[in-house]
């Protein structure tokens, strides 16, 4: 196991310089972002020139890569054209992501595994059929589509929520976004639970359980649940990245001021540093993620235990 | 598996928790809740893109900041835009190119200093200056000494303008390198305010929280989210805010601003979404604003390409003017937001300022057989096809560049005529644009900085002036700009100034297409909204009901 850890977390080395070097390759193909900073006037250029060299866009590609990299474990992520740093930046995007990120993980766990046992136990009655059509709509409609539809009617309509969230937002504020956040992943887990249930409930262990007399309820939640759970463990785990990622969509609907906005915000204005800096604690993020849930992975089931 | 047992029912709490709580929002606090003088107004709001220096700030969102905290010389005023003292005393000259300018007694910043001579000096030279990085620097450019503290090139020789002097407390000297006399009209933008001691001091500090002299104070700004600003007792000038205060925040889409406008907890909304624009009047009906800004847009070509800078393309170019059909594309991808152009200048200038309409005449005029005609004898487009350039990423030009290639190719009676040329992002665009990359025509727009005719022409036609991208030279153009600028009467000057503009018309180096409009949207709870003529609300006017 030992082994297998430090293998897993030295194959991360690589993955992370080469996602770093490949953003910034694309940041900087789009073009010189000084332009872009006078408005639709030409800079002058003695001060062009200066910003250029400050923010060191006059020299070449592979070195700002190298003089970034060097920064960057320093902890020193640059300035943004506003002036800020780009930590600062960060720390303010990554609580607010991570808050609406955990909303969207309950949500997940809670209605997605609690739907998925119940149809997996009720395979082809009504509550099974309507379950699968309604998590059809979901995965088939996009975010944005249903989160406008909420915003306009909970919102706007019935006025049980403020369309917008405050600067600095609370679990309750974020109880909508994170819901159309989760929606489309929550489906999954659902259809997920539900097959990996409806599969277990034959095994034979389950029916060894049964026949030992145990109460049903013990039956479900201790050994088939259990059981089940893997796949869908996995799925979260891998999901926590793509969350934090992807939600810039949610995030402008609801604005939110979290790490979607600013990468949006940075690519607009072709901010490099808060690019750059904002994709690669997202690249330490999945890592991270896909470590724990591939570890997790080997403790739960040992049969598929690597090594 | 006690431990997962654990987490499961970790997470069930957490639920429950949440649940509890869900139907926590809406319960309307969204104003400030008190109403009358002290009431608060809430406002949207965008991100400056630049730190929130007077000299540093090229964009609305900042300036808008701008506009409440300074007060500078001369002021524009919101309806008519003339430029009034504010204060200044006086702005004297006998020679149209040596300024004195008196300071009225008794003006301070919120912390108590007093605003000299000194302050505006040092400000001044605090703008020009090369190693600040400003990007309006160049609005020093006519101030003696200017090409010492900023060169071009290389580094600067010198640490302050020769050209200002000061001579008392409240009086000063300046000495510009030219002839200029509308130059006291220019001394109203937010670049040429007065900076207090406190700047220079603790340069961070006064950036995280500005001090100024405006009738509002800061009372706490968070980058990126948020800034409030309340009302300043003390403001010694005549324009004291209405209102207890102005809550700006910044939201990632104008769309969800609209919404929050049209839920009632945002008060103003200074920037209606173009999709919006056709339920706006169903939604707010009286209260949505749509009033000529200083903005006009134009198709811009390039000049270093020789077959752009012939004879012939010149009839081409007034041709592709006449094939536009203005007014069409206003009204139906606009919603009227924008009004077709007749000259190279803006409404807001008014008569008086210089504003003519129609002075383009029939050339800027939908005339379907002229304009092929002349098209055809100029020899067809050059190249054989028009490519109009825009950004992709900002501002839906795609709308209406279509639009307007469609009209063109109509004329033409080839759909191949004119097509759009779509360039990923804004700043890739600008680089094009400003490096002469581009070998057809582009969108350009121009917004004004202060209200004068010389700002729509001199920094655009003029030969190699800072916004002339086409590289457009013609020497009458240049002589009569000249014989405008020192021209001591103003009425006088704006009448040469309209005598450049009319060799715009036969050489027709850029398009004129339409003046944009200011829009705004504001709640029921508030009163006497207005945009100014750099379609900024006037904040200070609102009453809150």
């Amino acid at each position: 196991m030992g082994r297998y850890v430090i293998r897993r977390l030295l194959q991360m080395i690589p993955v992370f310089f080469g996602t770093t070097l490949l953003i910034f390759l694309m940041v900087n193909v789009m073009g010189d972002p000084i332009a872009g900073l006078c408005g639709d006037r030409q800079c002058d250029p003695a001060t062009a020139a200066r910003l250029r060299s400050e923010f060191g866009l006059d020299k070449p590609v592979w070195q700002q890569y190298l003089t970034y990299m060097g920064n960057v474990f320093t902890g020193d992520f640059g300035t943004a054209f506003n002036g800020q740093k780009v930590t600062e930046l960060m720390a303010t995007a990554f609580p607010i992501t991570i808050r609406l990120t955990i909303v969207a993980i309950v949500f997940e766990v809670v209605i997605g595994i609690s739907l998925g046992v119940v149809t997996g136990l009720r395979r082809g009655r009504p509550v099974d059929t309507t379950v699968l059509i309604l998590t059809l709509i979901v995965i088939a409609i996009p975010t944005f589509v249903t989160g406008l539809l909420l915003q306009l009617l909970l919102g706007v309509e019935w006025g049980i929520i403020k369309p917008s969230v405050s600067a600095d937002p609370t679990f309750d504020e974020l109880l909508v976004p994170g819901l159309v956040l989760a929606s489309v992943s929550l489906a999954y887990v659902t259809r997920l639970t539900r097959t990996s249930i409806a599969e277990n409930a034959r095994a034979d262990y389950v029916r060894t359980a049964v026949a030992k007399g145990l109460p049903r309820r013990r039956v479900v939640v201790r050994h088939l649940l259990r059981n089940s759970l893997i796949p869908v463990v996995t799925f979260i785990g891998t999901d926590v990245g793509a969350l934090m990622g992807g939600a810039i969509v949610t995030e402008r609907i609801f604005n939110i001021h979290g790490v979607g906005y600013q990468l949006y915000q940075g690519i607009l204005r072709q901010n490099s540093q808060t690019v750059v800096g904002f994709v690669t604690i997202l690249v330490l993020v999945f890592l991270a993620a896909n470590l724990i849930v591939d570890l997790l992975y080997a403790v739960l089931d040992p049969r598929i235990r690597y090594a | 598996m006690r431990g997962a047992t654990q987490v499961r029912w970790a997470a069930c709490a957490v639920a429950v928790a949440l649940a509890a709580t869900a139907c926590g929002g809406g319960d309307g606090d969204g104003g400030g809740g008190s109403g009358g003088a002290d009431g608060i107004v809430s406002s949207s709001w965008g991100d400056p893109q630049n730190p929130l220096e007077p000299a540093n700030t090229n964009e609305v969102q900042g300036g808008k900041v701008l506009d409440m905290v300074f007060r500078g010389l001369i002021r524009y005023d919101p309806k008519t835009g003339e430029a009034k003292n504010m204060i200044a005393e006086s702005i004297d000259s006998k020679d149209s190119q040596n300024f004195t300018i008196k300071l009225k007694d008794g003006w301070t910043f919120s912390n108590g200093e007093k605003v000299t001579a000194k302050s505006f000096v040092d400000a001044w030279n605090y703008g020009a200056a090369l190693k600040n990085n400003q990007k309006n620097a160049y609005f020093f450019q006519y101030i003696e000494g200017y090409d010492k503290v900023h060169p071009e090139s290389g580094s600067a020789s010198a640490e302050t303008l020769s050209g200002l002097k000061v001579v008392d407390d409240l009086t000063f000297t300046a000495k510009l390198t030219q002839k200029f006399s509308l130059w006291p009209d220019t001394l109203g933008y937010s670049a040429f305010v007065p900076l207090p001691k406190a700047f220079y001091d603790d340069h961070d500090a006064w950036l995280s929280k500005p001090i100024g002299n405006g009738p509002y104070t800061i009372e706490s700004y968070a980058k990126g989210s948020s800034m409030n600003l309340r009302k300043w007792d003390d403001y010694p000038g005549e324009d004291k805010a209405k209102n207890g205060g102005v809550d700006l925040k910044v939201f990632t889409d104008n769309n969800t601003a609209y919404t929050d406008l049209t839920a009632g907890n945002l008060d103003l909304v200074d920037d209606v979404p173009a999709s919006q624009l056709r339920n706006v009047e169903a939604d707010l009906g009286d209260r949505y604003i749509n009033t000529p800004a200083g903005i006009i847009q134009t198709l811009a070509f390039p000049f270093y390409e020789k077959e752009w800078d012939t004879d012939d393309a010149r009839k081409v170019r007034q041709g592709l003017s006449m094939a536009i059909n203005r007014p069409q594309i206003t009204d139906q991808i606009f919603q009227k937001t924008r009004t077709p152009a007749s000259d190279w200048t803006s409404p807001v200038l008014g008569e008086d300022g210089g504003f003519k309409k129609g002075l383009c005449g029939k050339e800027c005029t939908y005339n379907k057989a002229e304009a092929k005609k002349l098209i055809d004898e100029g020899g067809g487009i050059p190249g054989g096809q028009l490519k109009i350039s825009y950004n992709a990423d900002t501002g839906s030009h795609k709308e209406w560049v279509d639009a307007v290639c469609n009209s063109i190719n109509n004329v033409m009676g080839n759909n191949k005529a004119c097509v759009g040329g779509p360039v990923g992002t804004f700043a890739d665009f600008r680089a094009q644009v400003s490096t002469q990359k581009l070998t057809g025509a582009w969108r350009a727009g121009w917004q004004m900085d202060y209200p004068l005719i010389q700002n729509f022409l001199q920094p655009l036609y003029y030969t190699n002036a800072p916004s002339n991208d086409g590289k457009w030279s013609n020497q009458q153009f240049d002589d009569l700009v000249d014989k405008a600028n020192a021209e001591s009467d103003k009425a006088k000057a704006v009448t040469t100034f309209q005598d450049a503009e009319k060799i715009l018309v036969t050489e027709m180096p850029v398009i004129p297409l339409w003046y944009q409009n200011g829009s705004a949207g504001y709640s029921d709870r508030v009163d006497n909204v207005a945009l100014n003529p750099f379609s900024v609300p006037v904040y200070e006017e609102i009453t809150v009901k």
